[in-house]
């Protein structure tokens, strides 16, 4: 089973966050993320920039609409992402308690929809 | 059929059908397919055994029939290639499909298949309320009109809940398993809650004309019972300690009018006795294990009720003295709402008011019905009327229960008459 993590957590407290401690989080990603990709857990992943760079894009009636921000103004902002695989949901949450933002936000975990000609 | 072959199919009902169940769900990987299974073999059953006599192994028979029928039912529906990459996740866990079922049934793997359901059933990953329907109706075998009657809860949106929460055990792949050792605190923790839910629930039913249902305590005290069979943790043990004890005072809690009686006037001759030994039994056992949590220190709370022969024999001490440790185990209100009862009883109605007042003053349990009725008792009981009746006005408008507004407006006619 394919599963998407996505991390949600406070971005300001990134940006306020003292240099050391952004580093001491950076290399707890690094780690963990060497960790699954040994065990075979990692399929994908990347960190996104913040909020501020977001371009929200909608058709309408056939006219493009282009807006600044996020969909939604929320508490919480979409982070980053882990794509992983893992046999069933107790093993993806088990990955996903171990993302260091689970500690400071919050991690959704999702089941990949798979299309049967995906099997095929 | 005879009588008595229909007695003993219905006999083999009562006592297998669950088990068979969970080990048809583990076998088949999916709670409809595994429920129709179900009863296509008891339906196989009243056809057959009349005739041929009953199996040596009943349990075994029906499973391997139910099995044999799903799998038929399956190829029927569709190839069972074609189905496989179609519903690729729903035959994620059932690798034994093909496997013969037999060497999977013995008792001691039937019961790991119990205990699978009813941790499955209490996945933190499904909403709590599908939680207790869930379990309710595959582990106990509630039908979902008598658990939408029992949670006055319109019988479609019941049904709705278990159709949704089977659907996320499938789409999300939640595994059929007991968890590991590292994460069985948390898990065990939910069923534990959703056991005493159903209890209390029953118990002091939230709201509605009873004050009782007891087919909701008689179900939560069954399946404690089975957890504790199962898994015997000293908190399994301690739940099932503390709802006995509980139940014990059933009959002598409300009036054959159907009014409150409180615990200080209730006809201790009427308390289950076979209840309370067992519960106190079960106390000490979740005790002297030293891996006891919240729930043993408050069965040994209704322990030392239980142990009264008179109210005013209660060891109050006692009991102030257990609410201690159950506030450093547990921080919440509500403990402490509860042991400024205890501590009214010990040291006056003044101290206990204080601790109320205190309670209330931060904030917490301004929409409580019960913090607001305890201090209108004790204002009471002080003498100050005018204190009492506003508080025990707040109670009532925070009440949702019929018995219980009856006995505060009884109480308010009591001080202003």
């Amino acid at each position: 089973m394919r599963y998407l993590c996505l991390i949600y957590d406070d971005e300001r407290n990134w940006a306020k966050m003292p240099r050391e401690n952004a580093d001491a989080m950076s290399t707890e990603y690094f780690s963990f993320t060497e960790s699954i990709k040994k065990s075979g857990q990692f399929i994908g992943g990347e960190a996104l920039q913040p909020t501020p760079t977001a371009t929200t894009v909608r058709v309408r009636s056939g006219k493009v609409s282009t807006t600044d921000g996020p969909f939604a103004e929320t508490k919480e902002q979409l982070g980053g992402y882990y794509l992983i695989d893992a046999s069933d949901l107790n093993e993806a949450i088990q990955v996903a308690s171990r993302i260091p933002s689970a500690r400071l936000g919050a991690v959704e975990v999702r089941p990949i929809l798979e299309f049967a000609s995906a099997n095929m | 059929m005879s009588d008595s072959a229909a007695a003993g199919i219905d006999a083999v009902y009562r006592t297998e059908s669950r088990r068979v169940l969970a080990t048809l769900i583990r076998l088949l990987g999916d709670f409809d397919l595994a429920e129709e299974a179900l009863h296509d073999a008891f339906a196989a059953a009243v056809e057959r055994w009349p005739a041929e006599g009953m199996p040596a192994n009943p349990r075994a028979w029906l499973v391997s029939t139910g099995r044999f029928k799903a799998i038929d039912h399956v190829r029927r529906r569709a190839k069972l290639d074609e189905l496989t990459a179609i519903n690729g996740v729903r035959l994620h866990w059932s690798p034994s499909m093909e496997s013969d079922p037999i060497d999977c049934i013995d008792d001691d793997g039937v019961e790991d298949d119990r205990l699978r359901l009813i941790f499955t059933c209490c996945h933190p990953a499904l909403n709590p309320d599908a939680q207790i329907a869930l379990t309710l109706r595959e582990v106990c075998g509630l039908t979902t009109e008598e658990i939408a009657r029992a949670f006055l809860t319109p019988a479609p949106t019941l049904a709705q809940r278990i159709v949704r929460a089977k659907a996320k055990i499938r789409d999300a792949a939640i595994p059929y398993q007991v968890p590991s050792r590292a994460d069985l605190p948390e898990r065990l923790g939910v069923v534990l809650h959703v056991i005493y839910l159903v209890f209390n629930e029953g118990y002091s039913a939230s709201f509605g004309g009873a004050l009782t249902r007891h087919d909701l305590t008689a179900e939560a005290i069954i399946l404690a019972r089975l957890l504790v069979e199962l898994l015997p943790e000293p908190e399994a043990v301690a739940l099932l300690a503390l709802m006995l004890l509980h139940d014990s005072r059933r009959a002598a809690r409300v009036s054959d009018e159907g009014e409150i009686v409180l615990l200080d006037d209730q006809d201790r001759s009427r308390w289950n006795r076979v209840q309370i030994d067992e519960g106190l039994a079960l106390v000490d056992r979740a005790l002297t294990s030293r891996r006891f949590g919240p729930y043993a220190l408050q069965a040994a709370i209704a322990g030392v009720h239980a142990q009264a022969a008179t109210a005013g024999a209660t060891d109050w001490s006692e009991i102030v003295g257990l609410y201690d440790v159950l506030l450093r185990a547990e921080r919440s209100p509500v403990v402490e709402l509860n042991r400024a009862a205890a501590v009214a009883m010990r040291d006056g109605p003044e101290a206990g008011l204080a601790l109320i007042d205190a309670i209330l003053a931060r904030g917490a349990l301004a929409d409580y019905h019960f913090a607001h009725s305890a201090r209108a008792d004790l204002c009471r009981r002080l003498g100050r009327t005018s204190d009492a009746v506003a508080s025990y006005r707040r109670a009532l408008e925070l009440t949702q229960q019929e018995p219980e507004r009856r006995f505060l407006e009884g109480r308010l006619r009591g001080i202003t008459a």
